[in-house]
């Protein structure tokens, strides 16, 4: 391909001038095409993070029981035993628009690859969705597309999609978001990293073969939609789950050997990130030979298959004494099996194909001299408090619009579209409680999992909401009583060259650091998405977290299901904030005000002692309170169990003093509701904690009902809740 | 009673059925993987649930192709046992080692919930543990558990006593809101002539522990752990 290399090329590349003249200076001569191509892929924004990593590397990473943080391909916990977890959220925003199934279903794909590169037998898959206004066309196009990638590719895989979240805002109408999570389980001596090394050592190609699919994939995740964008589908890539559950299956039977020296997925810029980062990691040079490579099309240049985002693939440097053994694995899984090139002590990377080098690039300078943006950014201004709003519906009714609009309607419709039974292992499915908890194979110990986040937060107060979302996290594992290990993170967020979005990064990541300080919540692994905007809008800020905690005795884990004849205890100060709640936003229409405080010494106090109950057996149920409020809480729990409540508490006789609607619908944080048998006993055990409690009702019956004689038949919430979904793909 | 677990590429459901036996057999089943032929010392063929070869064509249509099952196939034909659940339910059936097919879910989209089903008859070996009529849960993960089978087929299988297991409601009785994937007369589970042969779409095996919600799976397994080998 004699294409003329110049600044103009670059820029269609998504290279600035300045980026250009940069790789001239690296180069000392004009690059050729291929490595025009290699650079522009990897000073990427989605490669290089140049416009996040200085505020990035702020957030807390390290704790005793860390083992490897952010830097590998995915996080890596010490969960006891002898037995890490390794785990990480990424997103697969961008192709998810063009083209929401294979968008997601390679999403899925792409997050699997990075967890069993590293050893570890992926066992747990969860999802963070953001979907625009339902009442579009293509939002329903989209969510049924998306849903249906997820799921058409975990299932096959047959790893269980155990939990996730969804909200929907106009915000995200062309932009949806599609974050990936995946949680495997590795011995701890047996953890494969990606540093190249061994002069000499044999690269070796596995999995499927090399197409034309998503080329500059990386680029286009990296800038803003226009109009245009339909067609961009060629650069959304294909998956294939049978592919990727051999390449799991044949990995996992290698890494049982000692043959691999490192390994690393073909990702985003697939052949190239993965030669380029092994090889810098390991201060190594690495030589390809492109002939080598499984080709799925006839004619392809060098520069195709450098920048192919073909899937299914993994870079190995194998121990050249067991490459037949190593061989032998990967045909007796039909999987192409390629030595592709060697491990030199260069320092550089070179590319030959058909005998001519097409590309020659010394890897230091790539990487160290790769942008790295201090980008101006501008923080809004807090926002100020809500003042009193009045009920003009009555609690009843805002229970029932709650609990059936769009954010807090039964998911049943999507999970029921997941295999979260396979493996096995599923102790706690969607739905049943705050996180999902999942067993350990051959082991009594547990984890519980969840991805938070609240944008409607993040928009009206990005320190907050960045806090929040750790903070939700951290709370839904303890209330299934998990002890919070690490998160991953996915940070999605608008173009970062706009001086307002930057202030949102910047002020989401400080108050997301702030919360996983006070919590022994390290950041261990993680994603950034930028650009999500579409003819100039961008989303609501969305940092999605991705907790992990651990149950020493799965038996020990408790769901949010009632069952009949329990005290209901809230654990937790109730003042009645409805700044930013959803009763504001679907009872009055607005979405102003500050979002709730956060105090992380009160969370960590209450959700402390909470955890203490739940593992001393006092607790049947446990659910936290978040969106909707504390009515919404208890209706989620009477839901979960089918036996309805009785809630004799009075609103008034609760201080300070708040509104029966702030009460019920406030969304103050740090809370808990506690079914127990014996109600007395948490009290007095709160009171001897120094946390708030107060006895709200006990459960029972086929109607929740109020102290003032409210009463809305289990039934009658039921068909709200389910409604939306069910009407919406009827 | 040994049992062996036929592994094909892109079956995912090897390792739950494989706990869900040495739970009851009180022995670790063997796995086979699909290039092998041999089947001797196997009492209990199982074919578990998954996606062989991604089923990119109809469902088990490929795997049933495939040299283990002329053994499966002549093992069942001594009167050995075999099992196969889902994925080895649609490979059992594209191998015409049990009558009808099993189609695209009605509603077109994947399934994955607990179901309800009866147990038709419990003087096999499979269903020994249960009580005919007994109702029990399952959870059920699939795209293609539409049972489909021409109507005199249909009548032969009701006549001889062949449909094993039926989607009900929780209270036992067959209804259309039950039958969540459209199948022919609510069958979830069909038996060969001669009773050793069962295939059936929901997974019994998820559901043996009481940690994962419950044993109502158990039953099955036990059965199987009750007989003397043939």
């Amino acid at each position: 391909m004699d294409q003329l290399v110049d600044a103009a090329l670059g820029r269609s590349f998504g290279l600035s001038g300045e980026e250009y003249d940069r790789v001239l200076a690296i180069m000392g001569r004009t690059p050729s095409l291929t490595e025009l191509g290699i650079f522009s892929v990897m000073w990427s924004e989605h490669c290089s993070y140049k416009s996040s990593r200085v505020w990035l590397k702020t957030l807390p990473t390290s704790a005793p029981w860390v083992i490897h943080g952010p830097g590998e391909n995915a996080g890596v916990v010490d969960i006891g035993e002898g037995l890490a977890a390794i785990f990480k959220m990424e997103s697969h925003n961008h192709p998810s628009f063009i083209e929401p199934f294979q968008g997601a279903a390679t999403g899925v794909g792409g997050i699997l690859r990075d967890v069993f590169t590293m050893g570890a037998r992926p066992i747990a898959n969860l999802n963070a969705l953001r979907f625009g206004d339902p009442s579009l066309a293509v939002t329903k196009r989209v969510v049924d597309g998306v849903v249906r990638g997820i799921g058409g590719y975990g299932n096959c895989v047959g790893v269980p999609t155990v939990g996730g979240e969804t909200n929907f805002h106009r915000s995200y109408n062309g932009n949806p978001l599609v974050n990936a999570m995946t949680v495997g389980i590795a011995a701890q001596d047996r953890i494969f990293l990606s540093a190249a090394a061994g002069i000499g050592n044999p690269v070796v190609y596995v999995g499927s073969k090399t197409g034309r699919d998503g080329i500059h994939g990386a680029t286009m995740a990296s800038s803003e939609f226009a109009a245009d964008s339909e067609e961009k589908r060629p650069t959304v890539q294909v998956g294939d789950p049978f592919i990727e559950k051999l390449l799991i299956e044949a990995c996992l039977e290698l890494m049982a050997t000692d043959a691999i020296v490192a390994i690393q997925d073909m990702g985003a810029a697939g052949l190239t990130s993965s030669s380029v980062e092994m090889a810098g990691k390991g201060g190594v040079g690495i030589e390809l030979d492109l002939d080598a490579v499984p080709q799925r099309e006839a004619g392809m240049t060098a520069y195709e298959m450098m920048l192919s985002e073909s899937q299914e693939r993994m870079l190995i440097v194998i121990d050249p004494a067991r490459e037949d053994m190593a061989r032998a694995i990967f045909e007796k899984w039909e999987l192409d099996f390629a030595v592709i090139g060697h491990i030199t002590d260069t320092g550089r990377i070179v590319v030959k194909h058909r005998g001519v080098v097409e590309a020659d690039i010394a890897l230091d300078p790539l990487a160290e001299q790769a942008p790295l943006y201090e980008r101006p950014y501008t923080e809004a201004a807090k926002p100020a408090a809500l003042g009193d709003v009045d009920d003009p519906v009555g609690i009843g009714p805002a229970l029932l619009r709650l609990i059936g609009c769009p954010d807090l309607a039964s998911r049943r419709w999507i999970w029921d579209q997941y295999d979260g039974t396979v493996g096995g292992q599923t102790v706690k499915r969607p739905g049943q409680a705050d996180a999902a908890v999942v067993k350990i194979p051959g082991s009594a110990r547990a984890l519980a999992l969840t991805t938070d986040c609240t944008p409607r937060y993040c928009a009206a107060d990005p320190e907050a909401g960045g806090a929040q979302a750790v903070v939700e996290a951290w709370r839904n594992i303890t209330a299934t009583g998990g002890v919070p290990l690490a998160v991953t993170d996915n940070l999605n967020f608008g173009n970062p060259e706009k001086p307002l979005i930057m202030g949102q990064i910047v002020a989401a990541i400080r108050g997301m650091g702030a919360a996983c300080t006070a919590l022994d919540f390290p950041v261990v692994s993680g994603n950034v998405s930028l650009y999500n905007e579409t003819e100039g809008s961008g989303i609501l800020p969305t940092p999605a977290i991705g907790g992990l905690g651990v149950i020493a005795d799965a038996a020990q884990a408790v769901g949010i299901a009632l069952a009949p004849g329990l005290d209901l205890v809230v654990v937790g100060a109730t003042r009645g904030e409805l700044g930013q709640s959803l009763w504001l936003r679907e009872v009055l229409g607005r979405e102003d005000g500050a979002p709730p405080a956060l105090d992380f010494a009160v969370e960590r106090r209450n959700g402390e002692f909470v955890r203490g109950l739940i593992i001393d057996g006092v607790v049947t149920a446990c659910h936290d309170v978040s969106d909707g409020g504390l009515l919404v809480a208890v209706a989620e729990m009477v839901l979960a169990g089918d036996v309805g409540a009785a809630l004799s508490l009075a609103p008034e006789g609760t201080a300070p003093k708040v509104g029966a609607h702030g009460f019920w619908f406030g969304e103050d944080q740090a809370r808990y509701v506690l079914a127990v048998v014996d109600g007395a006993a948490v009290m007095q055990a709160a009171q001897g904690a120094g946390v708030p409690a107060v006895m709200l009702g006990r459960s029972g019956g086929d109607r929740l009902t109020l102290h003032d004689g409210t009463a809305i038949s289990v039934a009658e919430m039921r068909t709200a809740h389910e409604h939306f979904f069910a009407r919406w793909f009827a | 009673m040994q049992a062996g677990i036929i592994v094909f590429p892109g079956i995912n459901r090897e390792r739950d059925i494989a706990m869900a036996l040495e739970g009851s057999l009180g022995r670790r089943p063997r796995m086979i993987w699909h290039r092998e032929t041999d089947l001797a010392g196997v009492d209990l063929v199982v074919i578990p649930g998954g996606f062989s070869y991604g089923d990119y064509l109809r469902c088990g249509a490929m795997a049933a192709q495939s040299p283990v099952m002329r053994a499966v196939s002549a093992h069942a034909a001594r009167g050995g046992y075999v099992l196969g659940v889902c994925n080895g339910f649609q490979i059992l059936t594209e191998a015409q080692m049990l009558p009808g097919a099993l189609l695209r879910n009605a509603g077109l989209r994947f399934l994955s919930m607990d179901c309800h089903l009866r147990v038709e008859r419990a003087d096999t070996v499979f269903s020994g543990q249960y009580q005919r009529g007994q109702v029990f849960r399952a959870p059920m993960a699939h795209g293609d558990g539409n049972y489909f089978a021409d109507a005199d087929t249909l009548d032969r299988l009701e006549g001889e006593g062949l449909v094993a297991f039926r989607y009900v409601d929780a209270s036992g009785a067959v209804s259309g809101a039950a039958n969540l994937n459209g199948s022919a007369r609510n069958i979830a589970g069909v038996l060969s002539a001669n009773l050793r042969v069962l295939g059936l779409m929901p997974h019994p095996e998820n559901l043996v522990d009481p940690l994962m919600g419950g044993v109502d799976g158990k039953p099955l397994f036990d059965s199987l752990a009750a007989i003397g080998v043939a």
